[in-house]
């Protein structure tokens, strides 16, 4: 599910500095490689074929769990970066062959996606050329002769060398891609970060582990240990890819589930979805990263599955506009469905919480009130004393209610998501 | 397995024995302060294997994702195989010993079991290292292990994979047999079946775990010392995390999806426990057809969801006692269609979403709601009408009681050709000749009682209690609802065969 995405014709500046410093990178690379000739084709051949392979196998459509698309191409490029030796002779490709070999092969791998008429993953290719840059600039003083190389010496200590400039580099590609995240949706950084470098402990370790292991064992075994060190990596972003189908399916699942109310005309159409995307906008307006904005986005599906359970359907399933012991009866009720379904336990604590004032509410039972009431005042079809029809006067009715019922901070948070991305008044029926 | 046949007592035992034998020559081996000796190796990788299965009981790693599942034992088949490479038989069958034998255990009696994984894995572990040394393995390492030799030694590639990969092929072989052995003696399954599908599923996962085991000898020789080695593991650790979040997160779609049919029940109290045991009769069909894996699965779907669209019925229609009006009848017809709605979006049901909507067409094309008729009928449609049929008649009603399955039998054969499929009808049969049929699967099936109580168990549960349902008394019993068009069930509802259809409870 998208957030609301202002997408602007002209990419924000930051966009543009990342791609251009990442195009100046390339151009360099590949123009000294073509000047100087290539050192030991046959290495940077095996590296180039792997990462072209690592992104062949890639998806198409990147899901949220799946922060690195194609991890084999990232353990391949990353090991190419740290390779030090090979079979036990010193390996002489410099930063810049390195850049340029990731390159070529990833705009070789990128060819069937040109086929079949999508443009060129640019953010993906200029984080992959940036990283693998910043990996080989760190990695070559360690292997220039005569500099520390001779300190770190060739035992244990090469290995935790490679492991901690794994890291850094990791850590480097996390600060990118949520800058680029930034720049492109304008969710506050913080939260962007931290999801990025949580992403980091799952995919993220593993290739990592898998870049070090494939540097070290090229430098003991020579090449052979390219195709037998990329089997593991291979079922790690297998599973990744199961993992992600059955979360995509349960999604599909709940918003079914979400979907029942209206089919059965207790609520109108398209409430369930509509209240779901603002609530998860106005989440991270307000900083919830993660899985607090899965619980949230999952509790907005859901709130008003409660109202099954009512022989009579509620007028336009309007609840923000029913007495408040109904309000909670129905919430109770809901809650009480929502337990059976096997969401965490959070989310029907949402449900069941959604009536209550905001000052005993979890936040995002908070958040899903406010939309919820925000969405009922903008499609309520009645005028009058109870009802309202602009989307300005909704946001003026929640602001009166802000004492009790409304958290203040959530109703202005509502107030600028929509702000960003034009008012857009639920569709009435 | 409370009680431990004497069969599979011998059986474990003669493995326990066969163990202590592979393991005992480790007292030839030198000993322990010999710095040259197998007994640092053999320390660390057992500590190491240990490490690895134990998480599996104390949940390192689910702190982040509350209720996730702990990873599964005997994911770190790498470590063995990485020991069988590196070590002497007797001292790598040592190194699974510790690990096997606090490793999580999934069912009781936990002891017995621990010590039967500990004697296998070790029996399989030394006889992987066998075949790798009779493969000259440890050669084609290369390397060095300890300090102080000679340059390190190149391995010699492309051969060593040739005795990794015979090791790994051993270890599972033996794994295979062992296991086998004790579905024979401690399950009690005939001894044609218990290998069957054994060795088939593990070979892949076993020819990656070699590679990684592989994959951790070279490091573990190399230069970079056993703590490259760990590198390794890191990878698999993460790939058996998400297989097991994925089983989590599985587990939780199932739920989801019985909420859905949950959902149904609040609004539809007559047809408890009629969703899942559809879902099974269509599943039972679907065997009988020569379907298996996934879309047995999905018509298994189908057939719990058909009636989901019962959601979109107003709830004062689908709980009304007594005769339907014509237009009532009409809003109850539109179920199929609320139900396609309801499912749209749900990728993974394919074919059974077109099951749900058509599952009240007939052959004659008769049905609704678009009178297909024939083979324009989907084929799932098909098969879940029959096992709707089926479970409506032999279930017990609140305004009829059960049929016996051979009368339900009978009644299908009679409509088969007209309402329903042949082939599906014969289906159904055969599978009923093969595993019978057990009606009652929830607590208020009571079975074919002459009155049967009014759903007290819904009433008992929050959601019951709070309902704002007009109920009627308890003990008044339902007025029968005749001619209802709310089943598959025959004899076919036309206007003219109403009043022929025999009073409800009347059947034998």
């Amino acid at each position: 599910m998208n957030p609301p995405k202002t997408c602007s014709p002209r990419p924000a500046p930051t966009v543009a500095a990342v791609h251009g410093a990442a195009l100046v990178l390339a151009v360099l690379g590949l123009g000294w490689t073509l000047w100087h000739g290539v050192t030991e084709p046959r290495t940077a051949l095996a590296f180039g074929v792997l990462v072209t392979v690592g992104e062949l196998v890639r998806r198409s459509a990147t899901l949220p769990v799946e922060r690195e698309p194609a991890p084999l191409g990232a353990a391949g490029a990353l090991a190419y970066a740290l390779l030090g030796q090979s079979a036990g002779r010193p390996a002489e490709h410099g930063v810049l062959q390195t850049v340029a070999v990731v390159v070529a092969a990833v705009l070789v791998g990128a060819v069937p996606q040109l086929a079949r008429g999508r443009g060129p993953a640019r953010d993906h290719l200029a984080r992959r050329v940036l990283t693998v840059g910043f990996a080989a600039v760190c990695f070559q003083p360690f292997v220039a002769p005569g500099a520390w190389g001779t300190w770190v010496g060739e035992g244990p200590w090469y290995a935790l060398l490679l492991l901690l400039l794994l890291m850094l580099t990791a850590l480097c590609d996390a600060v990118l891609a949520a800058l680029l995240l930034r720049a492109r949706t304008r969710h506050p950084y913080g939260p962007l970060l931290r999801d990025e470098l949580r992403a980091l402990m799952g995919i993220g370790s593993a290739v990592c582990a898998t870049g070090a292991v494939m540097a070290l064992g090229v430098a003991v075994a020579g090449l052979w240990a390219l195709p037998v060190f990329c089997v593991p990596l291979l079922l790690t972003q297998l599973s990744f890819r199961r993992y992600a189908a059955v979360r995509t399916t349960y999604g599909q699942t709940i918003a079914s589930l979400a979907r029942a109310t209206e089919i059965a005309g207790y609520t109108r159409h398209g409430h369930a979805h509509r209240v779901a995307e603002l609530s998860r906008a106005v989440g991270r307006e307000l900083g919830l990263s993660g899985a607090e904005l899965t619980v949230l986005e999952h509790a907005a599906l859901m709130h008003d599955i409660g109202q099954l359970s009512l022989v009579d359907p509620v007028p336009d399933g309007a609840t923000a506009l029913l007495p408040v012991a109904e309000q909670r009866r129905i919430a109770l009720l809901g809650g009480a469905v929502v337990r059976q379904t096997g969401v965490p336990p959070a989310v029907a604590v949402v449900v069941e919480r959604q009536a209550d004032p905001y000052r005993e509410q979890p936040l995002p039972a908070r958040i899903v009130r406010t939309v919820n009431a925000y969405d009922d005042l903008t499609g309520a079809r009645t005028s009058g004393p109870s009802g309202a029809s602009g989307p300005l006067s909704a946001l003026e009715r929640l602001r009166l209610g802000t004492g009790h019922d409304y958290q203040p901070e959530v109703v202005e948070s509502l107030a600028r998501v929509l702000l960003r991305g034009g008012l857009t008044p639920g569709r009435a029926g | 397995m409370n009680a431990i046949p004497g069969a599979a007592r011998a059986y474990i035992c003669c493995a326990v024995l066969g163990a202590l034998a592979c393991v005992l020559p480790v007292s030839a081996l030198p000993g322990p302060l010999d710095p040259d000796g197998p007994w640092p190796a053999v320390l660390l990788l057992g500590t190491l294997y240990a490490l690895c299965e134990a998480p599996a009981r104390c949940r390192f790693l689910g702190r982040s994702v509350r209720g996730s599942v702990p990873v599964t034992a005997g994911s770190f088949f790498p470590v063995l195989l990485a020991a069988a490479f590196l070590l002497p038989p007797a001292a790598a069958a040592l190194v699974a010993v510790p690990g096997a034998l606090c490793g999580r255990v999934a069912q009781r009696p936990a002891g017995v079991r621990r010590v039967w994984r500990a004697a296998q894995l070790a029996i399989a572990t030394w006889a992987a290292a066998r075949a790798h040394r009779l493969l000259d393995g440890p050669a084609a390492l290369g390397g060095t292990a300890h300090p102080g030799h000679a340059a390190p030694g190149i391995p010699d590639f492309p051969y060593a994979l040739l005795p990794a990969g015979a090791g790994a092929l051993v270890f599972c072989l033996v794994l295979s047999a062992l296991d086998g052995g004790v579905f024979v003696t401690a399950e009690r399954q005939p001894v044609r079946t218990a290998w069957r599908g054994l060795l088939g599923r593990s070979l892949a996962p076993y020819g990656a775990h070699a590679l990684a085991g592989l994959m951790m000898a070279v490091l573990w020789r190399s230069p970079y010392g056993p703590l490259s080695a760990l590198f390794v593991l890191l990878p698999m650790y993460i790939s058996c995390w998400v297989f097991a979040q994925y089983h989590r997160e599985r587990a939780a779609h199932q739920a989801t999806i019985r909420a859905l049919v949950q959902a149904v029940d609040l609004k539809d109290r007559y047809t408890r426990g009629h969703s899942e045991r559809v879902g099974r009769a269509s599943a039972m069909i679907a065997r009988e057809l020569g379907m298996d894996g996934e879309r047995l699965e999905v018509l298994r779907f189908a057939g719990i969801l058909h009636d989901v669209g019962k959601l979109g019925v107003p709830t004062r229609v689908l709980r009304k006692d007594g005769p339907l009006t014509p237009q009532e009848r009409r809003v109850i017809e539109l179920h199929p269609e609320y139900g396609h709605e309801i499912v749209r979006g749900i990728g993974f049901l394919g074919e059974a979403r077109l099951a749900i909507l058509h599952h009240h067409e007939r052959l004659d094309g008769s049905g609704y709601p678009y009178g297909l008729a024939g083979a324009e009928i989907p084929e799932f449609a098909r098969v879940v009408a029959v096992a709707d049929a089926f479970d409506a008649m032999t279930s017990t009603r609140s305004y009829r009681r059960a049929r016996p399955v051979a009368t339900a039998v009978a009644e299908l054969r009679r409509c088969a050709g007209t309402q329903f499929d042949p082939r599906m009808v014969r289906a159904l049969v055969r599978a009923l000749d093969r595993y019978g049929w057990q009606t009652a699967v929830t607590s208020d099936e009571t079975g074919s009682g002459p009155e049967p109580p009014p759903h007290p168990p819904l009433e008992a549960t929050a959601a019951g209690a709070l309902l704002g349902a007009p109920r009627k008394a308890p003990g008044a019993p339902a007025a029968p609802r005749r001619g209802a068009p709310r089943e598959n069930v025959p004899p076919p509802l036309g206007p003219d065969t109403l009043r022929r259809t025999p009073p409800p409870g009347g059947r034998p």
